[in-house]
């Protein structure tokens, strides 16, 4: 079979780190092609070579046979190679056709209608089901990602690469999205898809190229390799997906939310008549799209937000007017959203950020005077136990460690701390599975100490993996909590999208 | 293998950064070759030019204490920008601050009881300019704290209102009869200045202020470093988002920061108009409000290299009088001044500069151990 995309021996190497080494990739006409990799393994980098945003250092890169140089986007346009991004790229108050026909008008008065009649025969033989007329902002998150891709068709693409396109996506919408690129594939259409997730490419991919710190590691048949192989080849070495949990019983509330609302920083409520109660010895977890006021959430029983109305209640203490030290203090542990912003100070060594909010307390310091050593000693004992490595040690600056040493850090502080309640949001966003099956762990461990622990991922794996119970959060709104054994991944997928399962409400 | 199991636990090498003091020479050294290349340019030697400018500032024991008297006002300059520069404040208020301290320490100075102890007289004083100065920068810090008004906006106001205020005090209550725009001067005994130390030094202006400015230097970096509260201003400086996320209540450390920062502007003004002199003028707005931020930031914000680039600076100002002699402007020196801060702004291009030298060395080295191994 010929190869629609070829690239030979792609070499790219950046100050320090050398992304690509040496990286094979072949591409057969009308296949869905995965391309794994854990975080920064260097699958982006090849990608963007080859979508001319990069240039290789060494290598060659074939199209339908013929070698080509690939200077620029322009460039791979032309040979017919289009790229769905992560992050879409539309004009929110255009329409559909608008966007799609944007760098593409033809003269100087633009020819809408024959553009719109175009979208729509393309977006009816491929099943995207995509009004032309419809304004961008106006449209749901998969639908502007269908969008997108007609985007690329329009413009007569036949290399289609999909850029991590599941991350914003419902389970549902991910159904969609599988079945549209099936139909692309089985019209003709190439597609690359990038991504860590391994269920779906075991859905749609007929073979898989895997990526391993920049090196090129294999190309595996889907269909005869098991998920626990392909993982195995990413990593580097066999990897748990499922976290070994014992049933437990919950004992008394840790946190009571009641009626809570919560503006946004629209100046609307965010969260709205939100009630949760999360107990000693369970994992809650937040199931929801970003942005369905989880994020509120979050801020409100910490009290980086003021609440508009409604009570939140620690241990049977009404917290909602308490300021955030005196929350830190009762027993509230907090792994923030965003690391870099939130969890720590890029600046400052380790061991300070160890300390940060207890840093004016014995043995840290006394009569207002810094203690170092205590510090010193207190920092060395986390980067031990949490695995916090660092070319440093703990006088490395916060921002020069990795990702996924910068969150083992923050959730080393916060669980020695020995919360009441962990709240975590999005813990393993960005990291590798080595680092992820570990922070998974340290979750877990605090719910078997009898500690409460809430739950806020946009993955719905780590929801299902991790959670005793899971609210689904959709507009601000809790649809339901229900008990993650008596649910699935198809119910809690409608109710994020706002629909309530009506019989799970009668087994409640 | 006992050989290769050595090696793994040597210490990798590592790519060295460069040290933020090598960053100030250099622009120094950058500020000096381009004022030399300025007095080439005018038809002088720049040898005789930068020789005079030393001469100026260290020839003589008088030179040496003016040098050092007038370093005193930049140190604590330096000091109040920097401590507020720490904190993510950019103090541009000092002239005001400073020009309070003085006119409450000039008021002070005339209407205490001349039979007061100087030891008491002292304290008094610098309490006074030290409150007045910490309130100044206190009202800019409030500001941005409960309203959020941008502390370079609020506090360039109230440098005028400082320099109205002042305008105002000095006719209603320290009047000189003689010249009308300026005050009283102030009695030798009701100034800094104290008289062995003027004798010792040739006559000079150098007096208590300089010992202030050394304390003030220890204190500020004992606080930075040593303390909760230095602790928890830089993390309030360094990320704010995070500093509140840990529970650091920010618009509180915001005020602290302003009124330490004001504090030390009120302790230069005192400095300044009772030690370096001994009068106030109307209509004056110190240069030294700004010429503190040039300091800080060749000293990097640290207490010690803001006592250097004090130094400097003072030379550069105190020497610069004697290069009339040799027809070369004593604009000059403020030229050099403004070239090495030109110099110092840009300073991520020198760092990158000596990286890159850095990590070819790195890389030299590296490829030299690589043969080995393969040896």
């Amino acid at each position: 079979m010929s190869h629609v995309i070829e690239m030979l021996g792609i070499r790219k190497e950046f100050p320090g780190i050398v992304a690509n080494d040496n990286i094979n990739l072949q591409v057969e006409e009308g296949e869905i092609h995965a391309i794994l990799g854990e975080n920064g393994a260097g699958k982006s980098t090849l990608m963007s070579i080859l979508f001319g945003l990069y240039q290789a250092d060494k290598g060659v890169i074939k199209v339908r046979g013929k070698e080509v140089s690939i200077k620029s986007p322009n460039d791979a346009f032309d040979l017919g190679i289009g790229m769905v991004h992560q992050h879409f790229q539309l004009v929110h108050n255009f329409t559909v056709a608008e966007n799609i026909i944007l760098g593409k008008e033809g003269g100087f008065v633009y020819d809408i209608k024959s553009a719109s009649k175009k979208i729509k025969e393309i977006s009816k033989h491929y099943g995207l089901e995509i009004e032309p007329d419809m304004v961008i902002e106006d449209i749901t998150v998969g639908m502007q990602q269908r969008v997108e891709i007609l985007k690329m068709l329009y413009r007569d693409a036949d290399i289609l690469i999909f850029d991590e396109p599941t991350a914003v996506l419902t389970p549902q919408e991910i159904d969609e999205l599988m079945v549209i690129m099936k139909n692309l594939a089985s019209e003709g259409k190439s597609i690359i898809l990038i991504t860590h997730k391994l269920d779906e490419i075991k859905r749609v991919a007929k073979r898989c190229t895997v990526i391993r710190r920049g090196k090129f590691i294999g190309v595996v048949d889907v269909a005869t390799t098991s998920v626990n192989e392909m993982a195995a080849m990413m990593v580097g070495r066999p990897v748990s997906f499922k976290v070994e949990k014992a049933p437990k019983t919950p004992g008394e509330a840790v946190l009571e939310v009641e009626n809570l609302n919560v503006l946004n920083n629209k100046g609307v409520l965010g969260v709205k008549d939100f009630s949760l109660s999360v107990r000693r010895g369970e994992i809650v977890g937040i199931a929801g799209v970003d942005g369905n006021g989880q994020t509120e959430l979050v801020e409100a029983i910490t009290g980086l937000r003021k609440i508009q109305s409604g009570s939140i209640k620690f241990l049977g203490e009404d917290i909602s007017t308490l300021s955030i030290k005196d929350r830190n203090e009762k027993g509230l542990g907090h792994i923030p959203e965003d690391r870099q912003k939130r969890g720590l100070i890029l600046s400052m060594p380790i061991a300070s950020n160890m300390v940060i909010k207890d840093f004016d307390k014995a043995p840290f310091s006394k009569n207002g005077i810094l203690n170092k050593d205590a510090i010193r000693d207190y920092s060395q004992e986390i980067v031990d136990k949490f695995d916090v490595r660092s070319g440093e040690g703990i006088d490395s600056l916060a921002g020069m460690l990795s990702g996924g040493n910068q969150q083992k850090a923050i959730i080393g502080r916060e669980v020695t701390e020995d919360p009441d309640l962990l709240i975590a949001v999005q813990p393993t966003r960005g990291l590798d599975v080595g680092a992820i099956e570990f922070i998974h762990q340290a979750i877990v461990a605090q719910r078997d100490k009898g500690k409460a622990v809430l739950l806020v991922s946009f993955e719905l794996d780590e929801i299902f993996n991790l959670s005793d119970r899971i609210a689904v959060i959709n507009s601000g709104r809790l649809i339901d909590i229900v008990k993650t054994e008596e649910t699935d991944v198809h119910d809690v997928g409608l109710m994020m999208a706002g629909i309530k399962a009506e019989n799970k409400e009668e087994n409640k | 293998m006992t050989k290769e199991s050595t090696k793994v636990i040597k210490e990798p090498l590592k790519v060295k950064k460069v040290p933020s003091f090598l960053v100030s020479i250099t622009a120094v050294i950058l500020g000096v070759i381009a004022g030399s290349i300025l007095i080439l340019i005018i038809g002088k030697n720049p040898i005789v030019g930068f020789e005079r400018l030393l001469f100026g500032a260290f020839s003589n024991k008088r030179r040496i204490g003016n040098t050092l008297s007038m370093s005193t006002q930049l140190i604590l300059m330096g000091l109040s920008f920097s401590f507020a520069y720490k904190t993510g404040l950019f103090n541009i208020g000092g002239s005001g601050q400073m020009l309070m301290g003085g006119i409450v320490s000039t008021i002070l100075g005339h209407y205490l009881p001349s039979s007061m102890p100087k030891p008491v007289y002292i304290m008094i004083v610098v309490i006074g300019a030290v409150l007045i100065g910490g309130l100044w920068g206190l009202i800019a810090g409030f500001l941005k704290a409960k309203f959020n008004v941008h502390e370079v906006v609020s506090s360039i106001m109230l440098n005028w209102i400082a320099y109205w205020l002042v305008y105002d005090f000095i006719p209603r209550f320290v009047k000189d009869q003689a010249i009308a725009v300026k005050s009283k001067p102030l009695d030798f005994s009701r100034t800094l200045g104290l008289e062995w130390l003027r004798k010792a030094t040739g006559m000079s202006t150098l007096n208590l202020g300089f010992l202030f400015a050394i304390i003030a230097c220890v204190v500020i970096w004992f606080i930075l470093e040593k303390t909760t509260l230095g602790y928890n201003l830089k993390a309030v400086g360094a990320n704010k988002y995070c500093a509140e996320y840990a529970g650091i209540k920010i618009q509180r450390s915001i005020m602290i920061s302003m009124a330490i920062a004001g504090a030390l502007a009120g302790l230069a003004g005192l400095t300044y108009y009772c030690g370096y002199s001994n009068l106030m003028e109307m209509g004056k707005m110190p240069n030294e409000g700004f010429d503190g931020i040039a300091v800080a930031l060749l000293g990097n914000c640290s207490p010690i290299g803001v006592f250097f680039a004090a130094i400097f600076f003072g030379a550069l100002k105190m020497g610069k009088g004697s290069l009339a002699a040799t027809g070369i402007p004593t604009e000059l020196a403020d030229t050099i001044i403004a070239t090495i801060i030109y110099f110092t702004a840009t300073s991520v291009i020198i760092a990158s500069f000596w990286n890159k030298i850095y990590k070819k060395r790195y890389e030299k080295k590296k490829a030299k151990l690589e043969g080995e191994e393969k040896k």
